[in-house]
């Protein structure tokens, strides 16, 4: 039995600002992890990041990251995804000191 | 301090509008990113988590009044109000944005500063003893090296593609604070039948494979210096591994050939590099290079200001005895200020901070500061008539905190909260600790103990030569931090060896606190320092300490 796929969203950094970034469903992008597009097909994962590489004057690195499913959008799998979608524990600073939008 | 010909001037302003050109040629698509990475690397600026970084380099950790100044108001104006001091003598902005990078390097370049090599895989930001120029025990000055090293590794052609990062450190003194055997090169001054030269050590470095520098000249006359350092760089571009990243540094090189091999090439290669140097010319760059070094003119005048606080302030005498060292000039005292107030992030500065020490500079200590190996701030030459003073500016600043070189003076490097290599957070572990620390009151009492703390086994802080080291991992998606035990980063450099199995985020601090304790009941007395201590029973009644379970399983 193939193994179950693990959801995925595309994330990069802003090229001009160079904060974290998600891709949404509308092929745009959004500061905000729960509003990403959660991927869970892996053929159609592949082809959404090469889409996001694509736009190279936009932003820088893209990769697919594992989510879960949470009742509002996208929860990060792995911490250093959590961290990134917060901001640095010591200051408060990056996305826990903005207001979240595109 | 040093002081800019024309010539560094135009340089900087040179590779500044070409920098500007490439980050205009990136925004607008024409360069990929692939294509602006290495141009970007080379001009310091970084991508991380969370935002762009731009490293700048404190050469040999010397900063005037007004560099330092600039350096707040850089952080004001484009970043988020605050620096961060680096145990390379760098100093980073965690949030600069990319459309503002040139405009930055254009206002470090007005006061002497750039980010030239401070990444890739170039000659890197030469270091050097934090104390140069006024420690007691110094024999010569180690910033005339290094800034001459500086002249000669700055976009020399044949070191601009090195296998891999090269970092060269000097001390002028026998006591080692500039951790010489971790890097790529060491350089100590001696004095030999009235004649100066440098011992050379080679092959330095932690990361992931941590290796003590190896002695590869015992004395090279300072007319040979940049002969001699071209002779090596020469054999590791010719031999170094570029086949795998992790094999690429000269240390491995001198692993895998041995030091005495790696010596006869080096010796073979060098009459053809010696036979184009002119005689005498390194000494008369160098005799120039030290023209430029105005020595400050130290005041003389009586100390009693200093001698009666000392007998009458307790928080000033505990201060005095940890934050002081010993000055060539027995009136003047070289002061360290410690960035490590309990519970801050290790190294962090803030714009208003960076303003007070330019203006305490200016006003008790000739315009001068370093910045040490440990992310501190030093005042090399502070008269002690004015400690008292300059210890009143500092408190409301939260910058007279007593505990250089105990406990809470820690060691971190920036970790999951910023770098995208990291596996774990480093700062946080920090902060913990000295919290705690100072909970326990127990510094003072404990002594002299180093705790280094990285984010990942690259190691930029320097966990291996710790006298407790953590290094944080990744472990099946869980932040977890193993501990090592007896590194040192001085003139007696070793690594530190695991203790056994790491600890969970909510069980480092705890493991920690079990480990001072160990220390505490097992010292001859109080006079015996943790390190000591450790090298006279071994690592196993520590082991015993961090791992209670274990032991009694064991029995
Ligand atoms: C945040 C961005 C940083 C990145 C991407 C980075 C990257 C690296 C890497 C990849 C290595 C391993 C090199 C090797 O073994 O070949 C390394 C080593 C090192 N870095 Fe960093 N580093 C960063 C920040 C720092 C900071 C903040 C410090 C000082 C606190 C620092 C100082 C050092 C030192 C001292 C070493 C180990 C000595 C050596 O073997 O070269 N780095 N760094
Ligand atoms: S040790 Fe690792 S986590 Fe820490 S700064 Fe270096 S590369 Fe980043």
């Amino acid at each position: 039995m193939p193994r179950p796929f693990t959801p995925k969203i595309v994330t990069a950094n802003d090229l001009l600002i160079g904060d974290v970034i998600y891709q949404t469903a509308d092929d745009d992008w959004t500061r905000d992890l729960a509003l990403a597009e959660i991927l869970t097909d892996e053929a159609d994962a592949q082809l959404r990041l090469l889409h996001a590489e694509r736009q190279r004057d936009r932003l820088v690195g893209a990769y697919l990251a594992d989510v879960t499913q949470g009742p509002d959008g996208p929860l990060p799998a792995h911490f250093r995804e959590a961290f990134r979608a917060k901001g640095p524990s010591n200051h408060h600073h990056g996305k826990q000191e903005r207001a979240s939008h595109v | 301090m040093y002081d800019y010909t024309d010539f560094d001037r135009a340089f900087l302003a040179q590779r500044n509008s070409q920098f500007r050109a490439q980050v205009a040629r990136r925004i607008d698509g024409s360069l990929s990113e692939e294509e602006f990475r290495p141009l970007r690397l080379m001009n310091g600026l970084y991508l991380q988590l969370h935002a762009y970084m731009l490293r700048v380099a404190v050469p040999y950790g010397t900063l005037s009044a007004t560099q330092i100044r600039k350096l707040g108001e850089i952080s004001q104006r484009w970043d988020k109000g605050y620096g961060h001091f680096t145990t390379r003598q760098n100093m980073q902005f965690n949030w600069p944005a990319l459309r503002d990078v040139p405009d930055i390097l254009e206002a470090l370049a007005s006061v002497g500063l750039h980010s030239v090599q401070t990444s890739g895989n170039t000659i890197r930001n030469v270091t050097a003893d934090p104390f140069a120029g006024a420690a007691a025990d110094e024999i010569a000055d180690p910033r005339h090296l290094a800034e001459l090293i500086r002249q000669w590794s700055t976009d020399h052609p044949e070191f601009q593609f090195l296998g891999r990062k090269f970092k060269i450190a000097v001390t002028g003194s026998p006591h080692d604070r500039a951790v010489i055997r971790s890097n790529d090169i060491g350089l100590r001054v001696l004095e030999r039948d009235g004649a100066l030269g440098v011992q050379v050590f080679v092959g330095g470095g932690l990361g992931r494979t941590p290796l003590v520098a190896q002695e590869i000249r015992d004395f090279l006359p300072l007319d040979d210096l940049l002969p001699y350092l071209e002779s090596i760089l020469t054999v590791y571009n010719r031999l170094g591994r570029r086949d795998n990243k992790w094999k690429a540094r000269i240390k491995i090189l001198v692993h895998e050939h041995g030091i005495d091999r790696i010596r006869d090439l080096v010796e073979q290669e060098f009459p053809q590099r010696r036979a184009t140097y002119a005689p005498d010319i390194v000494t008369r760059q160098l005799e120039l290079v030290a023209a430029r070094f105005a020595r400050p003119d130290l005041k003389s005048a009586p100390i009693d200001a200093f001698t009666r606080a000392y007998d009458a302030d307790p928080v000033f005498r505990s201060w005095s005895d940890t934050n002081l060292a010993a000055h060539r000039d027995p009136d003047h005292a070289i002061v360290t200020i410690s960035l490590k107030a309990h519970g801050a992030t290790p190294g962090d500065v803030s714009a208003d901070q960076m303003n007070l020490l330019a203006d305490l500079a200016e006003r008790y200590a000739h315009g001068e500061l370093r910045v040490s190996p440990e992310q501190n701030v030093i005042l090399p030459h502070v008269h002690k008539s004015d400690l008292p003073a300059l210890h009143a500016a500092l408190k409301p600043a939260g910058l007279a905190t007593a505990n250089i070189g105990l406990a809470s003076d820690i060691v971190a490097c920036p970790g999951m909260d910023y770098c995208t290599l990291a596996t774990a957070r480093s700062i946080p572990v920090a902060q913990q600790i000295a919290t705690r620390v100072e909970e326990l009151k127990l510094e003072h009492d404990i002594g002299a103990l180093k705790i280094r703390i990285s984010g990942c086994i690259n190691a930029c802080g320097h966990h291996h030569v710790g006298h407790i080291g953590i290094l944080g991992l990744d472990r099946a998606g869980v932040e977890n931090y193993q501990i090592t035990l007896g590194g040192d980063g001085t003139e007696d450099t070793a690594i530190g060896a695991r203790t056994g199995p790491g600890f969970a985020h909510e069980q480092i601090v705890p493991a920690i606190e079990r480990l001072i304790h160990a220390y505490l009941d097992l010292r001859r007395d109080p006079e015996e320092p943790f390190l000591q201590t450790l090298r006279r029973l071994g690592a196993d009644p520590f082991k015993a300490a961090l791992y209670p379970q274990t032991a009694i399983a064991a029995e």
